[in-house]
């Protein structure tokens, strides 16, 4: 029996199939997709989506992380101002001028002209959450207009005992009733392209991703899923990937503490918002009771080529050539 | 050469504004237009796109730009499909029904579960980063391990193993291997990611957001074909 086979057998039995081939493992490549939140023109991070934390300018992070290897990037304005005074389709513009990775946009999002004026600004998809869950024909309508691609529905979970979750819209502020499980299968249905998976217990927490939920949806749908939520350690990814069975792993805090230490300027920001962390506790995340272990996306993906995963290496590729891997 | 100009062909699939950011930032000029004129006069040709086979070959047919095309390529202008736009390059096409491509390379576009058997793991549409990989067999047919088949092609600074970013439910299949630029594995599979005969490039993959190899890419497109 060739190495592996049992397990093909068990996966087979679970309507899985085979993870291997010819005795050879068979991994399709895992994106790592940071995530900026931002507010007027910060990037700014919380805890459950609150207590906004002013960290810099998102120009800086961004333009860090491509460089460093990201797969993608999702930006988030988390007061959906997508016309107002430093909004989102400004820093999309000026992302978009030097980042040439796929690039997602969201917050606010409510129209096809919305969506339209967020590709032209540079986006490469869009993220729809709120405008989704109160009329889904919009998911339809979107995708059928640019494509199901550039159609990312990103939902917002809350546990509700019991391995119920509940979908949160409004960053996660208004309660819906409405079932993730069954809201992210509607969701494939009307033509979404990915699905962008948020647990709002763990978000901002460094207590890992909530693997329940992301196995569960990972397990139900046929379109990719971004996990998101709760990193606050390498082996968190990990998890994601090998429990959780993302196709692609989301994530903030953990990239964005790091680069703050790392970044030359440590006055660039905009001085709006609470900016009380930047000025006197930089780099002290004392609040985060140690659950937080910044990392660089080069050491994500180390890791994950370690464990024997495949992900894009930029600085390695080509070491790594060819089909002998 | 400087400033080179290339049409970008706006057929109302998809988002062309990556596309035409990146081109402006090598220093070129990237024209968007759905005159069938400005591509009978233009330099170089991009047919970009997403979405359906059928949307797309019908919205050609419907803005008079089927003959203007081919016209070009006919006059050897340096023409880049990307993804959609190289899939419709094809004869035909079985996405909802069979439908007649623009046949300028014999061959058809399938979709991923067609050809492959069930006991294959992965996710369909195919979305993320993968690698461009030298095929086994060269323009003879034979084996090989190195190989200069990227030589004087879009591809020529590329090494086999660089990673570009897809978006896609299918492939295509031409009919010559001699076309087969490069490969791509996924979920098991091999499959053809570019495209490559005299004048005519293709590309599944799309090379404005796929770091700095895409742009590698396109620069070559602009400046050496």
């Amino acid at each position: 029996m060739r190495q592996g086979m049992l397990r093909d057998i068990i996966l087979l039995l679970m309507g899985v199939g085979p993870l291997y081939e010819n005795g050879r493992k068979i991994m399709n490549p895992i994106r790592i997709i940071p995530k900026l939140e931002v507010k007027g023109p910060n990037l700014v991070k919380g805890v459950h989506l609150e207590g906004l934390r002013v960290l810099g300018k998102p120009e800086d992070f961004a333009y860090k992380y491509y460089l460093d290897g990201a797969d993608e990037l999702i930006y988030i304005d988390v007061v959906a101002s997508l016309y107002g005074r430093n909004n989102l389709l400004e820093i999309v513009r000026k992302a978009a001028q030097r980042i040439f990775i796929p690039l997602t946009a969201g917050g606010g999002v409510r129209t096809l002209e919305d969506i339209n004026n967020l590709l032209c600004a540079g986006a490469d998809k869009v993220a729809i959450n709120t405008a989704a869950v109160r009329n889904p024909a919009f998911v339809k309508e979107a995708a059928r207009f640019f494509g199901s691609q550039c159609i990312v529905v990103s939902i917002g979970a809350k546990l509700r005992g019991n391995e119920k979750y509940e979908a949160f819209t409004d960053n996660g502020r208004e309660k819906t009733d409405k079932d993730v499980f069954e809201w992210a299968q509607e969701a494939a249905d009307l033509g979404a392209g990915e699905l962008l998976i948020t647990s709002i217990d763990r978000e901002g927490t460094g207590r890992g991703y909530d693997l329940v939920l992301i196995e569960r949806i990972s397990a139900a749908v046929p379109i990719p899923v971004i996990a998101c939520g709760g990193v606050g350690k390498v082996k968190d990814f990990l998890e994601g990937i090998k429990v959780g069975r993302a196709d692609a792993v989301c994530a903030a805090s953990i990239f964005h503490y790091h680069q703050l230490k790392a970044l030359p300027n440590r006055d660039s920001f905009f001085k709006e918002g609470n900016i009380e962390f930047l000025k006197k506790n930089r780099g002290n995340l004392d609040f985060l009771s140690g659950r937080l272990e910044p990392a660089e996306i080069q050491s994500v993906k180390q890791a994950l080529l370690d464990s024997g995963r495949s992900c894009r290496f930029v600085n390695n590729f080509s070491e790594i050539d060819s089909r002998e891997v | 050469m400087k400033n080179p100009k290339v049409v970008i062909i706006d057929y109302g699939m998809g988002n062309l504004f990556s596309l035409q950011r990146v081109v402006s930032y090598l220093g070129g000029v990237g024209i968007i237009s759905s005159d069938p004129e400005v591509i009978a006069f233009a330099q170089r040709l991009i047919l970009p796109g997403v979405g359906a086979f059928g949307d797309g070959i019908t919205n050609l047919q419907k803005r008079n730009l089927v003959e203007p095309i081919k016209n070009a390529i006919r006059s050897a202008k340096p023409f880049l499909g990307i993804c959609l736009g190289m899939q419709l390059c094809m004869t035909e096409s079985y996405e909802f029904g069979l439908h007649k491509g623009l046949n300028i390379i014999a061959g058809s576009v399938r979709k991923f579960s067609e050809p492959i058997s069930q006991d294959k793991f992965y996710k369909v549409p195919h979305v993320g980063w993968n690698r461009l990989l030298v095929p086994k067999r060269d323009k003879e047919g034979c084996s090989c391990e190195v190989s200069t088949m990227w030589e004087n092609t879009i591809l020529s600074k590329v090494r086999s193993g660089e990673w570009v970013y897809f978006v896609h439910s299918y492939t295509v299949v031409p009919e010559e291997m001699a076309v087969i630029m490069s490969e791509t594995e996924y979920g098991g599979i091999s499959f053809c990611s570019a495209i490559h005969r005299d004048n005519i490039f293709g590309c599944q993959f799309h090379p404005e957001v796929s770091g700095e190899t895409g742009l590698k890419i396109l620069k070559e497109f602009l400046y050496a074909m």
